[in-house]
């Protein structure tokens, strides 16, 4: 029923020649949480990366498709206009551009993307205070050097701010959970739920159900050794709650 | 697009340029080399006054028993000064259109957001058609006159303020000062003076822009500014546009006296051609600019961006003879490709409680060799002398280098001296972050360049601050992935 937006086939990836991706077969419709679980070393990460066009991954096989766009013949910054958005685990910093100016950019490089003039600068603000709100960031964030001396909750809670801002299509989030506080996850996921929407997806990486408790999602997945092994509802998270990654281990 | 320009520039010139402006023009370049008949012609030349005329003699002299200094950290390939021509008339159209310049160029030109106009005169276009120009100069001579501001040629000064450039002129940069200084004592060509009356505050900022047109001033410049007590005046040198010159050895003098209560702030923009991508041409600039806080709570700011010539010798320094003068220095210094820079300034503290305040920021790219030279001394009489230097480096890629020589020297037990430095380098996962936020490369190293330089460029007045981001965004294109 719904829209096909992310196809990936039997997606081979290697990184210093190592292959870390051996066959991954995913499909996400629009408006569909995917979660996708795994031990340490499965290759999540790596997937992300690879989805969003990390430079130093090289894909020896397999496609993946974005609205039927081949998405490995873009560079990153076009796969990011297209609206895949990544939180990313280790938020880079940038001294000396403040938020500002850097959203400033990324928010009019995707209007000419699409067309569109670029904000005024009362336009502009206004729009940043109302998506501040939507996700509970402080406003003085916004007037600090990207991620530069931002503790480790901020960091995550800029992420989701920027996603909040960039109204991307796909949300790929890497690990957004983690080194978060309970109050923080608390917010991050809030944010999170007040941007699903029927059209934007979601791709939520973790290694735990904590996460998965506030931000529901409709299908999960088991990535290990580089493959996808078992892919059900929300109860398969729950079930390796229970169970750890170790039978997981065993089967595969 | 070139061939849009091309036919709004047919429409400007018409069929004019067959009768030629060429013409009216002394076409006039003495042989190559360099002899006391060589300075006498230049002076004669200029019809200069035979105190002008000892004065680039004793120069010349001096110059003759001098070597050229070998303490940078640079290779400068062996200069024959034999081989320059030490005269030109004023430049010659060296194209009819803009079609027969370097699209390269032009390109940047656009990014720039350079006028047309501009572009004509800054690729060496015949623009015997733009006029307009002359009437914007006029108006503002006529605003600077009725204050009593003084704002012409070095050449015009001699002429018709003969007092003034004597008493000043090399005040600040002996004739013997350095090599360089030397040999343009002898030969420079013209330059700017600029004389600011007591109590005056400037209303414009003085650039040596609307003198472009004026001659070749380019090789060997002088310039001449003179703030007079409580007087203020902002003074901008160059353009943003990248330069063009087969002159290949450039060497200028600055001087600015700064007297009591005064204020001056000189900014430049260097962007001369820096060579090809593989070390090929380019300028050596070898430039002295000095300036003195004469007089009691005077002030000196000095605010550049380097980007431009394959070798940069330029330290523009300050004498804080007076007591309580303050002096700044806030530099960007740009080097990529093979370009070599070794660049800083020096603050002499003569005077009680003087302070001094330096920023520099070096950006190095490709196989570029970016050094930062800087000397502070506190002399004996100097209580209370305070500095604070800051010293950044930025490195693109793993090929260029950054060297940091700070030299302190303090011979007053009162004073305080401090010195930072930091090295830092764009990583690809900055950019990457960048990218996945939708932004390209090129604009990412803008950002972050920008963000870098932030404190450097935000000294330059409005419209030079907007038109150096652009140009550190291009400078550096292509250096990172």
């Amino acid at each position: 029923m719904s829209n096909k937006m992310l196809e990936i086939k039997n997606l081979h990836a290697e990184i210093n020649g190592k292959e870390i991706l051996k066959g991954i077969d995913l499909t996400v419709n629009e408006g569909e949480v995917h979660a996708i679980m795994g031990p340490n070393g499965s290759g999540k990460s790596t997937l992300a990366a690879v989805i969003t066009g990390k430079p130093g991954y090289e894909v020896t096989k397999g496609e993946i498709l974005f609205y039927g766009k081949n998405l490995l013949e873009m560079p990153p910054e076009e796969r990011a206009l297209a609206g895949i958005f990544l939180s990313f685990q280790y938020p880079v910093e940038i001294p000396g551009v403040t938020m500002m100016n850097f959203l400033k950019a990324a928010v009019n490089a995707k209007r000419k993307y699409e067309g569109k003039e670029e904000m005024s600068a009362a336009e502009f603000l206004r729009f940043i205070r109302e998506k501040q709100k939507l996700v509970e960031m402080d406003t003085n964030l916004t007037n600090r050097a990207v991620n530069e001396g931002f503790s480790g909750g901020e960091k995550k809670k800029n992420e989701i701010f920027q996603m909040a801002v960039l109204e991307p299509k796909l949300a790929i989030l890497d690990e957004t959970d983690s080194g978060l506080d309970i109050d923080a996850l608390r917010v991050v996921a809030n944010g999170v739920n007040k941007l699903r929407s029927p059209e934007r997806s979601f791709i939520v990486i973790t290694h735990y159900q904590r996460l998965l408790d506030y931000i529901v999602p409709d299908i999960v997945h088991i990535l290990y050794k580089g493959k996808i092994v078992k892919t059900a509802g929300k109860e398969l998270a729950l079930e390796l709650e229970e169970k750890g990654y170790g039978w997981i281990k065993e089967q595969f | 697009m070139a061939k849009k320009d091309d036919d709004i520039l047919k429409k400007v010139t018409g069929s004019e340029y067959e009768f030629g402006f060429v013409s009216n023009i002394e076409e006039e370049i003495f042989p190559p080399g360099l002899n006391e008949d060589i300075i006498r012609k230049i002076s004669e030349k200029k019809n200069e006054p035979k105190w002008m005329l000892d004065f680039r003699l004793k120069a010349y002299r001096k110059w003759k028993s001098m070597e050229m200094p070998q303490w940078a950290h640079l290779r400068i390939p062996e200069i024959d000064y034999q081989a320059i021509s030490y005269f030109a008339a004023p430049k010659k159209p060296k194209y009819n259109s803009l079609d027969e310049v370097d699209p390269e160029i032009l390109e940047t030109f656009n990014k720039l957001g350079i006028p047309l106009e501009e572009q004509l005169v800054l690729a060496g276009v015949a623009v015997d058609a733009i006029v307009d120009s002359t009437s914007v100069k006029t108006t503002f001579k006529e605003t600077l006159s009725n204050l009593g501001i003084i704002f012409c040629s070095i050449s015009e000064a001699i002429q018709d303020h003969p007092d003034l450039v004597k008493k000043y002129l090399a005040s600040v940069v002996p004739v013997g000062d350095n090599y360089f200084a030397a040999l343009n004592s002898a030969v420079f060509s013209d330059g700017s003076f600029v004389y600011i009356p007591k109590g005056v505050r400037c209303p414009m900022e003085l650039s040596s822009y609307f003198r472009i047109n004026a001659a070749n001033t380019g090789q060997f410049e002088r310039t001449l500014i003179i703030a007079d007590e409580g007087s203020y005046v902002s003074y901008l040198e160059g353009c943003t546009a990248p330069q063009r010159d087969e002159n290949q050895l450039h060497a200028a003098v600055v001087e600015i006296i700064v007297h009591k209560d005064a204020e001056v702030k000189y900014s430049t923009v260097q962007n001369w051609y820096p060579g090809d991508k593989d070390g090929k041409g380019g300028i050596f600039n070898f430039v002295t600019k000095r300036g003195i806080c004469e007089g009691e709570n005077s002030k000196l700011t000095w605010a550049q961006v380097e980007t431009g010539s394959a070798i940069t010798w330029k330290y523009p320094s300050t004498i804080l003879k007076g007591d309580n003068s303050i002096s700044e220095f806030y530099s960007v210094a740009v080097t990529n490709n093979h370009q070599q820079a070794d660049t800083g300034t020096k603050m002499i503290h003569i005077g009680k409680n003087t302070k001094s305040h330096i920023v520099s920021k070096g950006i190095s790219a490709g196989y570029s060799e970016n050094s930062y030279r800087g000397l502070v001394k506190v002399m004996k009489g100097a209580e209370n002398a305070r500095n604070y230097s800051q010293c950044d480096s930025l490195l693109m890629g793993d090929k260029c280098g950054a060297h940091t020589f700070p030299y302190i020297e303090v011979e007053n037990k009162t004073a305080v001296v401090e010195h930072e430095a930091t090295t830092s380098k764009v990583s690809e996962d900055q950019i990457f972050y960048c990218n996945q936020r939708g932004i390209s490369t090129e604009d990412a190293v803008g950002l972050i360049v920008n963000g870098y330089a932030k404190e450097v460029i935000k000294q330059l007045p409005m419209e030079f601050a907007v038109e150096a981001q652009k140009l550190l965004q291009i400078t550096l294109e292509g250096s990172v992935g």
